[in-house]
């Protein structure tokens, strides 16, 4: 296989895969013992702090597609690379889940009786980072998405749009390199949900941070810098 | 370690659930205190029965029971007649019973005996124990259920005796126990010229081998152990011991079964949460260790409340009259070491399952289904 390859994703410029935040090469997954054929070799490239939307219909393998990335799951057959680990790999994944990415679900996923607070600090916890460390960026991170006067107040007594806001800043906690966003807006109403997204896109750009965006609907994906349609287990550009 | 922050957290959170494993352990702990403190007590003071003003006890070899030993008279004076022996104390035991009181121990005693000297007199004294047959002598325990006073007649096992005198004793044994004239109660148990044991002091305390030694080369029907020896080797006390501390541990069993359905239960409702952690990069270890240190968390709650419950029922049962004297508090290091051991082991091995299910959840698995 070569260095540079003229996958989808990069924009029809040739770039080597180590400069890539996350390809993917050929990549086949099946469910059932292999009666349900969701990936059928779907390739994909990804540059530093680009966002890719996964542009689809429901059942179309997106969210497998996300979960090959974040090494929730394994593919059956071909080649992975986030942020130059191996998501196949089990200790290259507890590294990848640390430090170089971050998910947002369609469900928050949030801990429902934690505070926000509390819930931010999970993932700074999880590597063992002081605590007023990881307060200055939970300070900074919510004032961003206005969130900062309800640091105090539980996941289950905040509205949706405040709770996709905290799982945002949750997946930024640890700076990382990529988000994978699985349908981040498809359990709010229109507004908020254009509301949501817009702050996911902003922060990332801010941030320099990559982003998968899998969605059913086309506004999101046109706003996204490329969009990758998926379609019979493959990924093709629009 | 900083991730185990999420433990109080946790705790505070399920509180009841946290709240009904503590009492489990809670409850085990103290009622192994209890029964070990009061069984050690017990113990401690037969023996001091034994041990008064004694070094070494002489008994009947591979009897059960003292109460089946059987010393005689001609044995007693050959011990007594060593060149090591201060002094010897024939001491027979034996049960009576009177209306009402089925069970009274009863102590053959011969008038210079170190207990007379030691009690503290109520009524009559000690130059009369023995000097007019017929007569029996109460510990004050003993005098008061029977309702007894000194001069009046009381009924012992059909036969009559007047109450020559009552005398308050340390030890609750004793106390609760009435005192014949040696030779009376060979008489009354119908074992003329036997005894139940000597007690004996020897001159100088480095002579116990050589005092052992004599016993048993005259007469190896016989036994003479040291006071500490005795205690570690007396059946009965090992009995008494065991049974302590196999109710403590079933008592503990149900503790830490407690304990494993509440951690158990807990995982079973955080499945979709230990997932969230694992994507917020907790790895298997991490989550394991949470449950692990939830579970060991409890232990160590049911164990502070339950030493403070266990002393507090202690201190109450100390204080209940029909119990004074019985009952004598011993906590011994050994115990509190034994507890804290078995309550953090129970809880430790109860968390086993559940940390190894938590650590088993697989994030994509747990995380698709709402
Ligand atoms: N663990 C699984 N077991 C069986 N089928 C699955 C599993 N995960 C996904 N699928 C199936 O794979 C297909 C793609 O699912 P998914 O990736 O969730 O699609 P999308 O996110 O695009 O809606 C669906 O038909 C779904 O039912
Ligand atoms: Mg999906």
């Amino acid at each position: 296989m070569n260095d540079t390859s003229p996958t989808p994703g990069n924009g029809g410029a040739k770039l080597r895969k180590n400069d890539l935040v996350a390809w993917a090469d050929e990549v086949w997954k099946s469910y059932d013992g292999g009666r349900i054929g969701v990936l059928q070799g779907a390739s994909l490239e990804v540059r530093p702090g680009q966002m890719v939307a996964l542009w689809g219909p429901s059942g179309s393998g997106k969210s497998t597609l996300l979960h090959l990335l974040g090494g929730l799951d394994v593919p059956d057959r071909g080649d992975l690379s986030v942020c130059g680990l191996d998501p196949r790999k089990e200790a290259d994944r507890l590294m990848l889940r640390r430090k170089h990415l971050g998910f947002v679900f369609q469900l928050h996923n949030l801990i429902p009786d934690l505070t926000v607070e509390e819930n931010l600090h999970v993932p700074a916890l999880a590597v063992g980072r002081p605590r007023g460390e990881s307060a200055e960026r939970i300070r900074e991170l919510t004032e961003k998405v206005g969130l900062g006067h309800r640091l105090g107040h539980r996941i289950q007594d905040l509205s949706g749009g405040e709770r996709q806001r905290t799982a945002i800043c949750r997946a930024l906690m640890n700076s990382p390199g990529l988000i994978l966003a699985d349908e981040p807006t498809g359990s709010l109403d229109e507004k908020t949900g254009e509301t949501v997204f817009a702050l996911l896109r902003s922060l990332a750009e801010r941030e320099g941070i990559a982003v998968v965006l899998a969605t059913h609907e086309r506004r999101f994906a046109e706003a996204c810098n490329h969009i990758l349609r998926v379609r019979e287990g493959r990924l093709s550009e629009v | 370690m900083r991730f185990l922050r999420l433990v109080p957290t946790n705790l505070r959170r399920h509180r009841i659930r946290a709240l009904i494993g503590v009492a489990g352990i809670a409850f085990g702990v103290a009622a192994m205190l209890t029964i070990l403190a009061i069984v050690t007590g017990a113990i401690g003071m037969f023996e001091r029965i034994l041990a008064t003003d004694s070094h070494f006890l002489v008994f009947e070899r591979n009897v059960s029971d003292l109460f089946f030993s059987s010393v005689s008279t001609e044995q007693v004076a050959a011990v007594r007649a060593l060149p090591q022996v201060d002094t010897a104390h024939p001491l027979l035991f034996g049960i009576v019973s009177s209306p009402g009181h089925p069970i009274i121990t009863c102590f053959g005693v011969e008038p210079d005996d170190p207990r007379l000297a030691k009690a503290e007199w109520r009524s009559g004294s000690r130059a009369e124990f023995g000097a007019k047959p017929g007569e029996i002598f109460l510990g004050s325990r003993a005098a008061e259920f029977l309702g007894a006073q000194a001069g009046e007649e009381i009924e012992i096992g059909r036969a009559h005796f007047r109450v020559g005198g009552i005398f308050k004793t340390e030890n609750g044994f004793e106390d609760g126990g009435v005192f014949l004239p040696l030779a009376a109660a060979q008489e009354f148990f119908h074992r003329e010229g036997l005894s139940s044991v000597v007690a004996v002091k020897l001159r100088h305390r480095d002579q116990g081998g050589a005092f052992k030694a004599a016993v048993e080369a005259k007469y190896p029907g016989l036994i003479a152990l040291e006071n500490r020896e005795f205690n570690q080797s007396y059946t009965q006390f090992r009995i008494l011991h065991f049974t302590a501390w196999a109710v403590g541990i079933c008592a503990f069993l149900l503790g830490g079964l407690g304990v494993a359905n509440t951690m158990l239960l807990s995982v079973f409702s955080r499945i979709r949460e230990i997932a969230i952690l694992r994507v917020c990069g907790f790895s298997s270890r991490q989550v394991a260790a949470l449950i692990f240190t939830e579970a060991a968390s409890i232990a160590a709650a049911g164990l502070a409340i339950g030493f403070l419950i266990g002393l507090v029922v202690l201190v109450s049962l100390q204080n209940v009259p029909q119990f004074h004297g019985y009952i004598q508090v011993t906590i011994q290091p050994g115990i509190v070491v034994g507890i804290i051991g078995t309550a953090l082991l129970t809880a430790i091995a109860g968390a086993v399952y559940p940390a190894q299910y938590a650590s088993r959840i697989q994030p994509a698995e747990a995380l698709r289904y709402e």
